[in-house]
């Protein structure tokens, strides 16, 4: 059978993309918000998943306004990085998980989540920018990657509850899958940030800083947050965080944090990390 | 005050609703076009041709030419279709978001590394018009 033992969350700003590619990760402007990702490194790399699940948002690169699913699932055997305007980021190719991805699918669907297949999909920072947090630099990518795409960039996104309730029904999926595999899923973008208009710059730790308290031991009352609690207290794009609710609906009711970071700023964004395992 | 949508009282902020979305989306689709090299080199060369393929309204077509960001924002633009353009003419995310809250590049960015921008005072639109 296999298991969803662990879950991450982590904001995806394409800046620390181009840190890590451009070998600024040392720079003191970079330095603090990279540190907090040692242990995480080190955590990957002795949990050693067999797949891991990726909830992210699609920045008008894969998807554009001729079609905007809510939630799409990558079912494809690959996912080419995107060039989103200046060149592909030079990270591996992201190998899917066909069968699992798939067998989610079906499972999910007929548990009455209506997602998106998608058989053909670049990934942009949003995806690939939490794998280099979590994974470093490597030739290949540690295992296998399946893509849950949400659409935050037209409005209204998904209410919380919605992701929550997918993310039990994703861990129901994985549970009937025959095979043993264990599986790590992360929620992705976030934290309080806006990147719009005469507000842009907002940053609200107090928010960002209960979110996770709230996330991690009482995710429910975070399920019950309106979309405009969102858009005026994290900023328009700080809604992003619904997609962390994905993840931690995947997760058991009571979990271990095992490492959470939080460092202001990553060019206009407030940075957010958790590591939460199940206790078993 | 009659209000249409809850989030109308936040100030400064453009949310991508269905409206702002039916009116931006020509505007959207030029901006998403640039993510090609040779649509970049093809705009570059003759920028008002270029948006001829698109149809946009003379005030979208004006704000494009102009690079008035919050005007593109205001007529259905949506940042994330927008930065497209501006990385186009290597602006950053970081610069770009100065230009919209109309400060200098240094200015924007000492805001960043000191905090960014308070919550206090830039909840709700009559926060503003008191300031």
């Amino acid at each position: 059978m296999a298991e969803i033992i662990a879950g991450v969350a982590c904001s995806h700003v394409p800046a620390i993309g181009v840190a890590i590619d451009q070998g600024k990760t040392d720079e003191p402007y970079w330095q603090p918000l990279f540190q907090g990702f040692e242990r995480s490194r080190e955590w990957m790399s002795e949990l050693k998943p067999d797949v891991a699940i990726v909830v992210y948002n699609d920045h008008a690169t894969a998807f554009s306004l001729e079609m905007i699913p809510t939630f799409a699932l990558g079912c494809a055997d690959a996912f080419q990085p995107a060039d989103e305007g200046w060149g592909p980021r030079p990270v591996p190719l992201v190998q899917g998980h066909p069968e699992l991805a798939w067998h989610i699918a079906q499972s999910v669907i007929l548990d009455e989540f209506d997602l998106t297949i998608v058989n053909r999909m670049e990934v942009d920072h949003g995806l690939t920018v939490p794998l280099s947090l979590m994974c470093g630099q490597p030739d290949a990518w540690p295992c296998p990657v399946i893509p849950l795409c949400v659409n935050v960039v037209q409005y209204p996104p998904p209410t919380g509850n919605r992701c929550f309730n997918l993310g039990k029904a994703i861990r129901r999926a994985v549970q009937s899958f025959d095979r043993d595999l264990r599986v790590v899923i992360f929620g992705t973008g976030g934290m309080s940030h806006q990147l719009q208009a005469q507000r842009a710059g907002l940053i609200n730790p107090v928010f960002d800083n209960q979110f996770m308290d709230e996330l991690v031991s009482n995710p429910e009352s975070v399920t019950r947050i309106p979309h405009v609690d969102y858009l005026r207290e994290a900023g328009s794009e700080g809604i992003e965080l619904v997609m962390w609710l994905v993840m931690r609906g995947a997760l058991d009711a009571e979990v271990r944090q095992v490492h959470r970071h939080y460092h202001v700023p990553a060019s206009n964004t407030a940075v957010g990390h958790l590591i939460l395992e199940n206790i078993r | 005050m009659n209000q249409k949508h809850p989030y109308d009282d936040i100030p400064g902020t453009y949310v991508f609703d269905a409206e702002q979305s039916r009116k931006g989306y020509h505007l959207n689709m030029f901006c998403m076009s640039l993510r090609h090299r040779d649509n970049r080199d093809a705009f570059g060369a003759d920028e008002a041709a270029y948006l001829d393929r698109y149809p946009m309204s003379p005030e979208q077509r004006a704000a494009v030419l102009a690079r008035d960001w919050n005007g593109m924002l205001r007529l259905g633009g949506n940042i994330y279709y927008t930065s497209k353009l501006a990385a186009k003419d290597g602006i950053t995310f970081q610069e770009l978001a100065a230009r919209m809250t109309g400060v200098s590049d240094e200015d924007y960015r000492n805001m960043m590394l000191a905090g960014g921008r308070p919550i206090e005072g830039n909840r709700y639109t009559w926060e503003w018009d008191n300031g």
